[in-house]
């Protein structure tokens, strides 16, 4: 293990780290642009310049492989001089047009130029060179050649991550220019990391495109819903607005990156929100409040086990929802309605495309957390059999959709059903057929854990209270479970999470502590 | 530092001449009276303006209602960056975002409305736009309004002031 000194901190580092990192581990920040933890180094904006200990010149610090008993300085004048001359020469062309630009406020450019700028600029506006604004070059993107200060990250990006290559420098000296092939735009299912590992704002997203100032957002640790691979994100939201999911880093998931589809997750949290208890009286659907709403689905489930036993009562749950709600909706169905019929519809979406690096092809956040949680997707098809044979008699479901089936088939499958009750966060075909809807928080509105394709339980947190009269759908299953005489005690998601790690083999000895940011993989098979 | 007491004076008891009161309404009306004729004899110098056909010459740096500055071509100067609303102590801007249909100005305010009655005149905002879009310079206070609605102003009642 080299030892090296830097700015008079010694520090122990394994070989073949660069400066760059090995600074890190001393906690000393070094600015740098074109260097990427997860790319290769091309050492091309001159960002990272150090002095080192007998090395006449100054050496990038991302390409610099730290050997024993070398001694590094990042502060001493020579390279403040050299990093502010360098964001100078960065800064010469630049359209300086932050008041429009989407990356301001998270820009690499305002944050060094604070830090380590301040200069006047002697280059005269008139001079600059002028280059193609406003481009929309496919995907998720728009790209501005201005504002470019020819990093090559998105170039790397495009090279080794997904291998499509459409990006690529045009021309010479300061005429260079980023650009797609004429006639092909980017194609590839990732384009929006383009945004993320963009330094500057040449290239923007074109979904969250003068939606919100990103000052304005904050943030809560989430998961993306969007499919079983379950990618670590951060959800941006403005009071109960979300505007834009990024990637977080996991290395045991995603890195740094995230699908685009999973982008544009967030959108469900925003429209067809159902955030009333609605009652269904004589076919016209009336907004009632919470404990009304709760007693009567209450008196109706019991009605229909006393009247026609258990087995005229379904449950089909979704994993949409967490490893807690999940767990709850088991036990609801059997210790309290004590049905044999529970089992998950799958939300399937388009042509379920799957790939080999994040996208599968299970498009629901917690399939595997179901099938741990001993809930099986096969009743499923044993429930819907009974459904349409009219043996059920009342159906709880959870979600906004059932399986693949199309509105009408839905419609006409729930009109065999003399009581269909529907914990749910966005509208849907069951909506229009249920006789009470109970409104369930979205993802930003709770915290609970997922269990992703590969068993990996992963916890998303709550980033605001539900919206409208939304309530996590533990407080509803609680609700409906002590109003038939189950005597839960109600409690908040780390409870029940606790019960599962009692009760449950695979989650067996975790914890909320034990998960973390990151998560832990449960054990079992699924 | 401590709190400490202060001691108001209880007022005096009022002597027999002003408990017997007519004697203080002559010398009141007397007052009245001396104003009256001064405002007959030198109408030029009556304090009272006929408020709203007369208007008070405002200071220069006086901090009025706001408008909106225009292009030559009479297109807002704005072009929505948000620093005004985010300046705002009383948060009472709100301004949607809009890709415009001229590609060099790229975004434009597609709604931008002041809450007047939110509004503390502070100026913050004037001082945080980075284009001169926003000025308090139309010398005029928040005029009396029957209803809260229209004292919400609207891009189009911005730009025209
Ligand atoms: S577009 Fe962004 S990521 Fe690509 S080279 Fe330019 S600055 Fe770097
Ligand atoms: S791969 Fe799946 S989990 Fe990851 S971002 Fe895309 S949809 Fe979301
Ligand atoms: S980060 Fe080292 S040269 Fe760009």
């Amino acid at each position: 293990m080299p030892n090296f000194t830097i700015n008079g901190i010694s520090v122990d580092v394994p070989q073949g780290t660069t400066i760059l990192e090995a600074a890190k581990t001393a906690g000393i920040e070094i600015p740098h642009y074109c260097y990427h933890p997860k790319l290769s180094v091309a050492g091309n904006c001159r960002m990272c310049l150090v002095e080192v200990e007998k090395f006449p010149k100054l050496q990038i610090a991302c390409n610099t492989i730290v050997t024993d008993g070398m001694a590094v300085k990042t502060d001493s004048e020579k390279v403040k001089q050299a990093v502010t001359g360098v964001l100078e020469f960065l800064l010469i062309h630049h359209p300086i047009d932050c008041p429009i630009c989407d990356q301001a406020g998270e820009c690499g450019l305002q944050i060094y130029y604070m830090k380590y700028g301040l200069h006047k600029s002697r280059y005269a506006v008139e001079d600059k060179v002028h280059k193609k604004k406003v481009q929309d070059i496919g995907g998720q993107i728009i790209l501005d050649a201005e504002r470019c200060i020819l990093c090559s990250r998105c170039i790397r990006f495009l090279q080794e991550v997904t291998g499509t290559g459409e990006l690529e420098f045009f021309q010479r000296g300061d005429h260079s220019e980023i650009s797609i092939f004429p006639g092909r735009p980017l194609d590839n299912r990732y384009t929006g990391n383009l945004a993320d590992i963009c330094p500057v704002g040449a290239l923007t997203s074109k979904d969250f495109r003068f939606k919100c100032r990103v000052w304005l957002l904050r943030g809560a640790r989430s998961i993306c819903p969007g499919c079983a691979n379950g990618c670590n994100v951060e959800a941006h939201f403005k009071e109960e607005i979300l505007y834009r999911l990024k990637p977080r880093q996991n290395d045991e998931v995603n890195k740094t990156w995230m699908c685009d589809p999973g982008r544009l997750e967030y959108k469900k949290a925003n429209e067809a929100r159902l955030l009333t208890p609605v009652n269904r009286e004589n076919g016209i659907p009336k907004a009632a409040p919470w404990e009304a709403a709760l007693s009567s689905v209450a008196f109706r489930l019991w009605e229909m086990v006393e009247k026609h036993g258990p087995g005229s009562v379904a449950v089909i749950a979704s994993p949409q929802f967490s490893n807690e709600e999940l767990f709850l909706a088991r036990k609801l169905a059997d210790e309290v309605l004590r049905t044999p019929h529970l089992g998950f519809s799958l939300r399937t979406v388009g042509d379920g495309f799957a790939d080999d690096f994040l996208i599968k092809a299970d498009k629901n956040p917690n399939t595997r957390g179901a099938k741990l949680l001993g809930i099986s997707e096969e009743k499923f098809d044993d429930i819907v059999q009974n459904v349409a044979d009219g043996k059920i008699r009342a159906l709880l479901v959870f979600g906004n959709g059932i399986a693949d089936l199309s509105d009408a088939e839905t419609g006409r499958l729930l009109a065999n059903v003399p009581f269909v009750v529907q914990i749910a966060t966005n509208e849907g075909a069951v909506s229009r057929a249920a006789h009470a809807i109970l409104p369930s928080a979205s993802f930003v509105e709770r915290g609970g854990t997922f269990t992703n394709h590969a068993g990996r339980v992963q916890r998303f947190w709550m980033g605001f209270p539900p919206r409208g009269k939304a309530r996590s759908a533990i407080e509803i299953i609680t609700g409906l479970a002590n109003r038939l005489g189950a005597g839960w005690k109600s409690g908040g998601e780390a409870q029940v999470f606790r019960a599962i790690a009692q009760s449950e083999a695979p989650f067996a000895g975790m914890s909320y502590e034990s998960l973390g940011e990151l998560g832990q993989t449960a054990g079992g098979k699924g | 530092m401590a709190i400490g007491i202060k001691k108001v004076a209880r007022p005096r008891r009022m002597s027999m001449g002003e408990t017997l009161y007519l004697l203080e309404i002559v010398k009141g009306l007397g007052v009245t009276m001396g104003h009256l004729l001064r405002n007959i004899v030198r109408q030029e110098n009556i304090p009272t303006i006929e408020y709203p056909e007369v208007r008070r010459v405002m200071p220069p740096r006086f901090r009025g209602l706001h408008r909106l500055m225009k292009r030559p071509d009479g297109s807002p100067r704005c072009v929505a960056c948000f620093c005004c609303s985010t300046a705002c102590p009383a948060v009472c801007i709100t301004i949607v975002a809009g890709e415009s249909p001229d590609p060099k100005v790229e975004k434009y305010p597609v709604r931008f409305d002041i809450d007047m009655l939110r509004c503390i005149f502070c100026g913050l905002c004037v001082e945080a736009c980075p284009c001169d879009a926003i000025r308090m310079d139309t010398g005029w206070f928040t005029p009396p309004e029957n209803t809260r609605e229209k004292l919400i102003y609207t891009i189009d009642m911005l730009l025209e002031k």
